[in-house]
């Protein structure tokens, strides 16, 4: 209950400012860079192009459905399904209401339940893809099964503290709100900010795409 | 001063900016780009995933421009970036990839990673790491004004041939023509027929239009090897040219990385935007056909397909033209799969094919294009650079497929045009 | 002076023996123990003597005695109270003053005897801030202790120090386990009685098993009796199946409130809160606070004072991260415009330390 009273309060204090700071911080380090004005004569517009590969490269491609999918469809089932229990899970919601001032209505429990099934399943597919593709073996540091981890661990212990009968209810809750404290603290300073950087990436290749007319 | 490690560092950190950051911020390792390389799908080798490429970018970046990164390698917990580690990414920056740019395509966080080895390339020649022979092909191209050694002289018993040929006068140093026309080393060397297409299709749609002596090389050994200085006096070179005659356009021949060089990094590398337009030939001829000035007469019997290079297609932006263009004479005109911007590379581009070493590897990475054409039955290939056409016709003989013809795409239209009236 | 025994004093009471084995079977059914043990339990009270108890109040609101003698009379709860030798109670006893403390003493020479505390012990500032008969609640504590047979910590104040322990805790409040813990007093068998204040059948229920066993009961990590505190009021609540069906009250008057929904979003902290309020209920069995249609506020945890508040959801945080926030963003702001600066410098530096490449540089 004291471990429980801590992550609810301090802990969750200390997550809240070094993610932000975190998060800000590396933002704008990398913004402030800053890249040269392009001088050459666009053949179209270099935003809407940018923009529109902020959104377009959500959408699945041919291509790589056929070179990697359990990539893709692991990928797409993990980020929609941890994105929708991050997000409409009612407790969650309360949290969010808690601290913005507004909420939005949740989904059903069962449904939660099993979005959060098929997140780890997907999670796991992709630790174990990481762990035997050649390419990805290749490519993964430790960060990678470290960022895997982080990730992982809030959806698991969310799922056994909404089951109650697993564990205390006060233990489990307490872990799983500790281990979305660590993936706070974690997210500034590793490749968890790609959450966040995409969007620029996608606006930066779109953009420099898009002045030349190619539209990827 | 000589090229050294530091300059290298140095010039990692010039090239550095926002989206180089932002990409690193973004790479989750998905593993995805390597699916999108020749170089590793046809090698199955890990080490040549395009991100991988840039990995002493990535640590220069790490460490000079990350609050982290500077911490550790002030504490000295983050190992500094070694000349060994460079001469070690020699190969896979140079020789493992032609900047054709499939890996920016595909990326889903939306990384441009053929950019980044671009950049990186900066770093590698200021650090001395640059292969043999784009160091020498860099250098003909400052000293003699073309990477193959081609000079005015060669170019001016071409004109003289070609007239003979044509019966027309090839124009050269016309000062007030609408266009200036460039022309690679490979054109005038060995595809110089493409001086009397040219020559044909213009006089036939009355185009005005001028040869110059002082830019007639459109290709640019500075943005392979990747240094932006002597890119920017090659480039500076076209440009006196073009704003002395007066030019309106500035037309980039049969050449993907010409075309590149000029029309969207030239104006960045000499710091300035022109007073005239640049345009690929093919740019041109489809604006003609769409005016109706460029004419043909008979169709191509033969079934062909296109080949699009890569700097045109997906880092250039001319896509719909070459098509419109074969469908005015062409009968029996399949695409190869994939086919469009996200056509696979011929092996040779980015400088890869300047650069001997290489050659076994780019030899081995055509099975790729091998693949694309099996099944097309096609006779003719066609194509509207003349490195890819290099790199066809010696990797088809190299394949026993040498019924298989490559021809430039302008030329080909020139054997279609109506009789002179 | 022989006493008593339980049995003779309860008939002297007038107490069947009938309802006094009722009394035994619900003891039992509580301490989770098979009906056939009731008549064991019945027999082994029967036999015992009148043990002396010490009761002693410190930081505290008198509540928990409420809770004791202010349930129904007369129950069989209460008189198995009268009937044990309460030496000493502030709050009940009729003696004052020097009388009271003599009591104590007295109580205290035969030793063996059972302390139940009541309220949180201040230790900061020496314990001035309360004392009885001029002593202060720790020395009266320690001396009290040492000679017990086992201290019983009533309430939540006691078990776990309670309101007067809750942030700023202005008197240094401590427990009774963690003054034992850090040596202050001596360390004897405990058990924490937590609630603010305890269900009685509770209280009484742990004293009838210590009575018939002379043992402490099975406990948890908090030092709480399993067979009370094993169970969430979350597990044990008639509401859970509108949690498990998603059916939540979102005021206190609204249609969901009306109907008995869970009382989660509410701010009930029965999932984390262990107590046997929703078993053994309150008011002679009458209801327990969610069946009166308000969230449990989790008296009998540790810290509840200091959990947030009462009317957000669990899933809420306890701290001020709203306001927490701007000054996070503006302190990432300045941080990341001293870390961009500095790489613009950098930049700078490399352009200005940049040597133009000539052709010569690339022959060897």
């Amino acid at each position: 209950m004291e471990f429980l009273n801590w992550v609810r309060g301090p802990g969750l204090e200390y997550a809240t400012v070094i993610f932000l700071v975190g998060i800000l911080m590396r933002f704008l380090e990398m913004w402030l860079i800053g890249r040269k004005p392009d001088l050459s004569r666009p053949r179209a517009s270099a935003s809407r192009a940018g923009w529109r590969a902020v959104w377009r490269r959500s959408l699945p491609s041919e291509g790589l459905m056929k070179n990697s999918p359990l990539v893709m469809i692991a990928g797409y089932v993990f980020h929609i399904g941890f994105l929708l229990v991050l997000l409409f899970y009612v407790p969650h919601i309360h949290f969010f209401k808690d601290v913005l001032g507004f909420g939005w209505s949740g989904l059903p429990t069962p449904v939660i339940n099993f979005l959060s099934i098929l997140t780890i399943a997907a999670l796991v597919a992709l630790l174990i893809h990481r762990l035997i593709d050649p390419v990805r073996r290749f490519l993964s540091t430790s960060q990678d099964y470290i960022v895997w981890a982080v990730t992982t661990l809030p959806v698991v212990t969310g799922y056994m503290a909404m089951h109650m009968d697993v564990m205390p209810y006060t233990t489990m809750l307490a872990l799983h709100i500790l281990s979305v404290e660590i993936l706070m603290v974690v997210f500034p300073f590793t490749k968890l900010m790609h959450a966040f950087t995409f969007a620029v990436s996608r606006y930066y290749n779109g953009a420099a795409m898009g002045r030349k007319g190619v539209q990827l | 001063m000589s090229p050294s490690l530091e300059r290298g560092i140095n010039a990692f950190v010039n090239q550095i900016d926002g989206p180089i950051a932002s990409y690193f911020n973004s790479c989750v390792h998905c593993g995805m780009c390597a699916h999108a390389c020749l170089f590793y799908t046809e090698t199955g080798d890990p080490k040549y995933t395009p991100i991988y490429k840039t990995e002493p970018l990535r640590r220069a970046w790490k460490q000079n421009f990350t609050f982290w990164g500077r911490l550790l390698s002030k504490l000295g917990l983050d190992k500094k970036i070694t000349d060994e580690e460079l001469a070690e990414w020699e190969t896979l920056i140079y020789d493992g990839c032609t900047l054709c740019g499939r890996c920016t395509a595909v990326c889903p966080v939306g990384n441009d990673i053929t950019y980044m080895i671009r950049k990186s390339r900066e770093a590698m020649a200021a650090s001395g790491h640059a292969p043999e022979g784009l160091k020498m092909a860099t250098t003909r191209a400052i000293e003699i004004g073309s990477p193959m050694g081609v000079t005015i002289d060669t170019l001016k018993a071409q004109i003289k041939h070609t007239e003979k040929e044509t019966g027309l006068t090839v124009p050269l140093d016309v000062q007030g023509a609408e266009y200036l026309m460039l022309l690679s080393s490979a054109e005038i060397a060995q595809f110089n027929e493409i001086i009397g297409a040219v020559t044909e299709i213009f006089d036939r749609a009355g185009v005005s239009w001028t040869l110059s002596s002082t830019a007639f090389e459109a290709t640019n050994s500075g943005i392979q090897i990747g240094s932006a200085d002597l890119a920017a006096e090659l480039v500076q070179r076209i440009v006196d040219s073009a704003e002395r005659l007066g030019v309106r356009t500035v037309i980039s021949p049969e050449c993907g990385h010409a075309y590149t060089a000029l029309r969207w990094e030239g104006p960045n590398l000499i710091g300035r935007s022109y007073s005239f337009e640049v345009k690929h030939i093919l740019e041109v001829l489809d604006e003609l056909r769409a005016d109706g000035r460029l004419q043909t007469s008979g169709r191509e019997s033969a079934r062909v397909t296109f080949h699009d290079p890569c700097q045109l297609v997906r880092r250039g932006g001319v896509v719909q033209q070459p098509r419109s263009l074969l469908n005015m004479v062409a009968d029996d005109f399949v695409e190869m799969p994939d086919a469009g911007v996200m056509n696979w590379c011929c092996g040779g581009g980015g400088g890869v094919s300047a650069n001997e070493r290489a050659n076994p590897l780019r030899a081995q990475v055509f099975s790729r294009k091998k693949r694309q054409l099996d099944g097309l039955q096609v006779e003719k290939l066609v194509t509207a650079c003349s490195n890819c056409r290099n790199m066809l016709e010696e990797g088809l003989e190299e394949n026993h497929m040498e019924d298989i013809e490559v021809v430039g795409l302008t030329e080909l239209l020139a054997e279609y045009l109506p009789e002179k009236k | 002076m022989t006493r008593p025994t339980l049995a003779q004093q309860l008939a002297r009471q007038g107490i069947s023996r009938r309802a006094f084995l009722k009394f035994c079977a619900a003891t039992a059914s509580m301490m989770a123990l098979p009906p056939t043990m009731a008549p064991a339990i019945a027999e082994a009270l029967g036999k015992r003597t009148r043990p002396s108890i010490i009761w002693l109040s410190f930081q505290e609101c008198t509540g928990c005695t409420e809770s004791l003698t202010r349930s129904h009379s007369p129950t069989v709860e209460n008189l198995i109270f009268d009937l044990i030798s309460l030496d000493y109670h502030h709050t009940l006893q009729a003696a004052a003053g020097e009388a009271a403390e003599l009591a104590r003493e007295q109580a205290m020479e035969e030793g063996g005897y059972l302390v139940l505390v009541d309220g949180s012990i201040p230790v900061a500032d020496g314990g001035v801030y309360s004392t009885i008969a001029g002593m202060t609640n720790l020395d009266m504590l320690a001396h009290t202790v040492k000679d017990a047979a086992a201290v019983v910590a009533i309430g939540t104040c006691a078990a776990f120090g309670g309101i007067p322990k809750a942030d700023p805790n202005p008197t240094g409040a401590k427990s009774v386990a963690a003054l034992m813990a850090d040596g202050s007093i001596a360390s004897k068998p405990l058990i924490n009685v937590s609630g603010c204040p305890p269900i009685p059948v509770v209280i009484t229920g742990v004293l009838a098993h210590y009575l018939t066993f002379g043992t402490v009961p099975e406990l948890d990590d908090l030092g709480r009796p399993r067979a009370y505190f094993g169970d969430s009021i979350h597990d044990r609540c008639y509401r859970r199946p509108f949690y498990d069906a998603g059916k939540f009250a979102k005021t206190f008057d609204d249609e969901g409130a009306r109907k008995g929904w869970c009382l989660y979003e509410l701010g009930c902290k029965g999932p984390t809160t262990h107590n046997a309020c929703a078993t053994a209920k309150w008011n002679m069995g009458t209801s327990f606070p969610i069946e009166s249609g308000h969230g449990c506020i989790g008296c009998s945890e540790p810290d509840f004072w200091d959990a947030g508040s009462f009317y957000k959801p669990l899933s809420a945080a306890t701290g001020d991260l709203s306001g927490l926030a701007g000054g996070a963003i503006a302190a990432g702001a300045v941080a990341g415009a001293a870390a961009g600066l500095y790489a613009r410098s950098q930049k700078h530096k490399a352009a200005a330390s940049r040597e133009k490449m000539t052709v010569d540089d690339l022959k060897d």
